[in-house]
């Protein structure tokens, strides 16, 4: 499994110049598709995440994480060391001998499965709502705008902490938390290039030839707004890993028999001066995660849009 | 000015009376039902029903909200089941601990980024400018809380230098505010950096280098001087977000503020308490915001919204 981030936006710039489309051959939105490199160190991130994919799609398999199964013979041993049973225990174990590797892949799965939901559920509501304030203009444009506005005016960390500790520890509850707080950042990215495409020619002739609402939305609206929704995107999957892992270090997460490397971190923080391993590698984890994911974005977005490179 | 003023200020009390209602709906649909929560497993039914009635909580919601309304106009969010006494008094107490701590992390931000932003853009492109943005890079990546714990187990645990938990001291205060400073150090740096180079490039700037005046002499005086504007005005906005991260930070260091009061209501679905924290620092947060407006058009005259009219 690649996660290349070009290839998504690709696909439907090409849709938009294919055959049988009234649509000039330039989209003038989106340049046309420069074969520009992505830096090196943007390929070894995007190999880097689909490491952390892998690992948290099969690593729970080959190593499986239960929260109820304590170990105390081999609690506390720093990464390396031998285990009881002659086996080593490669990240070390925690305060009820659970092995930390474990532990990190588990965390991993809840990390990469918040990271991609939010951004999508997000994403999706961002698209819409954005698409329809930026092509109807008018009350709709107000209602929303507004209703992101007065989001935005309220601090985003307490909206998700309200509602993650309301509704109560799951996976679900964070991804509705993080997904309310995230959409009208999705929104205003697409409101803003519907809203500059929307007068231009070829959506005006689309018009008179007599094409309905949705399909200049879908046609010719919407190619335009992929390449700027797909960077607010891919920037979003590390805030919102971020987000989960700092709700999960408050207690208002994943429930405790779930693993998240918020939760772990916590947890690691009453034996600091004894087995600093526990605290310290799932925050490593999750920092490496977030820079690489910082890293594709910033190259992704390099690439789409050149005039945005410092 | 007195139109701008007076329609901030109606901008400002929609946002709080919108963020009122977004938290009322909130908490009243959470599951769950704060009267048996308050009264425990073992409560008979009748008085389950006795203590809804007492709450209001049998009345349609829309009598509630202004029932809700009504009695947050007069600063009465109920009172605490878990602390006792009125909930806004219990937050108000913790206040002075979290302004504090948002204060601290204010003055490092602004002595370590400003200068690292000015040396980065006099000296773009060097081994120091790269040298520099590395921390602040990585300062706006790793996950706040985490770089917290760390801190302790470098400066608390291993060296034992500074203390982990607020113990009253003065050195209490370092770790914290470092921890909540950090992410908004590096943003800064890089806004001067980028801001000093863009000014660089401007007419009067020529006009100085054109006239012999000093280079240095034209890159502090003037260039820096102009760059305090944006940064003055960035204060609010720092500190507003000071007030909303330390919620975590707080958590991290045992720190006594709003923040942790919060998160510890929550857990115990306190949510008078709750309600009260988060109007707290909501309007801390619009405040600010709105007082940076205002000091934005008295800084900058050409910003005043009569000579641009």
């Amino acid at each position: 499994m690649t996660l290349n981030p070009a290839s998504p936006a690709e696909a439907p710039e090409r849709a938009a110049a294919g055959p049988g489309t009234p649509a000039p051959d330039v989209n003038p939105a989106v340049p046309a598709p420069a074969r520009r490199r992505m830096p090196p160190r943007a390929w070894v991130a995007v190999g880097f995440l689909a490491l952390v994919v892998l690992g948290a799609a099969v690593g729970p398999l080959l190593l499986p994480y239960s929260a109820t199964d304590t170990d105390l013979p081999n609690r506390l041993l720093p990464p390396g060391a031998r285990l009881s049973d002659g086996g080593v225990t490669l990240l070390g174990t925690d305060q009820l001998g659970r092995d930390l590797l474990a532990q990190i892949l588990a965390g991993s799965r809840v990390s990469v499965i918040v990271g991609l939901a939010t951004v999508l559920i997000g994403g999706f509501a961002g698209l819409v709502l954005g698409l329809l304030a930026g092509y109807f203009g008018g009350w709709i444009d107000t209602l929303i705008s507004r209703l992101g506005d007065a989001q935005l005016a309220f601090p985003s960390v307490l909206l998700a902490i309200l509602i993650a500790g309301v509704l109560g520890p799951s996976l679900t509850n964070i991804i509705i938390a993080l997904a309310v707080t995230r959409w009208v950042i999705f929104a205003r990215v697409v409101r803003a290039s519907a809203l500059t495409v929307q007068g231009l020619e070829y959506v005006e002739s689309a018009r008179v030839v007599g094409a309905g609402h949705l399909r200049i939305l879908v046609r010719y609206i919407l190619p335009s707004c992929w390449a700027p929704l797909l960077v607010a995107g891919t920037a979003q999957i590390g805030l919102a890993m971020v987000a989960e892992a700092s709700l999960s270090f408050l207690g208002l997460g994943v429930p405790v028999t779930q693993a998240s490397w918020g939760a772990t971190i916590s947890d690691g923080r009453d034996y600091l001066s004894s087995a600093w391993w526990i605290s310290t590698l799932p925050g490593v984890a999750l920092a490496l995660v977030v820079v690489a994911v910082g890293l594709v974005s910033d190259a992704y977005r390099d690439h789409t849009d050149p005039r945005a490179a410092l | 000015m007195l139109r701008f003023v007076l329609k901030r200020l109606a901008q400002a009390l929609l946002i709080i009376l919108a963020s009122l209602t977004v938290v009322f709906l909130v908490v009243r649909v959470a599951p769950g039902d704060p009267a048996a929560l308050i009264l425990g497993a073992s409560a008979s039914p009748s008085d389950l029903a006795d203590l809804r009635r007492e709450l209001g909580l049998d009345e349609p919601l829309l009598s509630q909200y202004v029932t809700f309304l009504h009695g947050v106009l007069q600063g009465d969010f109920g009172s605490s089941w878990r602390l006792g006494g009125d909930a806004l008094a219990n937050v108000l107490d913790r206040l002075p601990a979290t302004l504090q701590l948002s204060a601290c992390a204010l003055v490092v931000t602004l002595v370590v980024g400003f200068p690292l932003g000015v040396v980065s853009a006099r000296r773009a492109g060097s081994w120091i400018d790269r040298l520099i943005s590395v921390p602040t890079l990585l300062g706006q990546a790793l996950p706040s809380f985490w770089v917290g714990v760390m801190l302790i187990l470098i400066f608390s645990r291993t060296l034992d230098v500074l203390p982990a938990t607020a113990d009253g001291t003065v050195a209490s205060l370092v770790l914290p505010s470092v921890t909540l400073a950090l992410p908004f150090l590096g943003w800064l740096a890089r806004l001067v950096r980028n801001g000093v180079l863009e000014e660089l490039g401007k007419d009067y700037v020529r006009t100085a280098r054109s006239k012999g005046v000093d280079s240095r002499v034209v890159f502090y005086r003037h260039v820096v001087r102009n760059m305090m504007i944006p940064v003055v005005t960035l204060l609010g906005l720092l500190v507003g977000n000071f007030i909303a991260n330390a919620v975590i930070i707080e958590v991290v260091f045992a720190w006594p503020g709003v923040g942790s009061l919060m998160i510890d209501s929550i857990t115990n679905r306190d949510y008078s308490v709750v309600q009260a924290a988060i109007m707290t620092i909501t309007v801390a947060y619009v405040l600010l915001n709105l007082l940076v407006d205002f000091l934005y058009v008295k800084l900058d005259p050409r910003l005043n919204p009569e000579h641009m009219s």
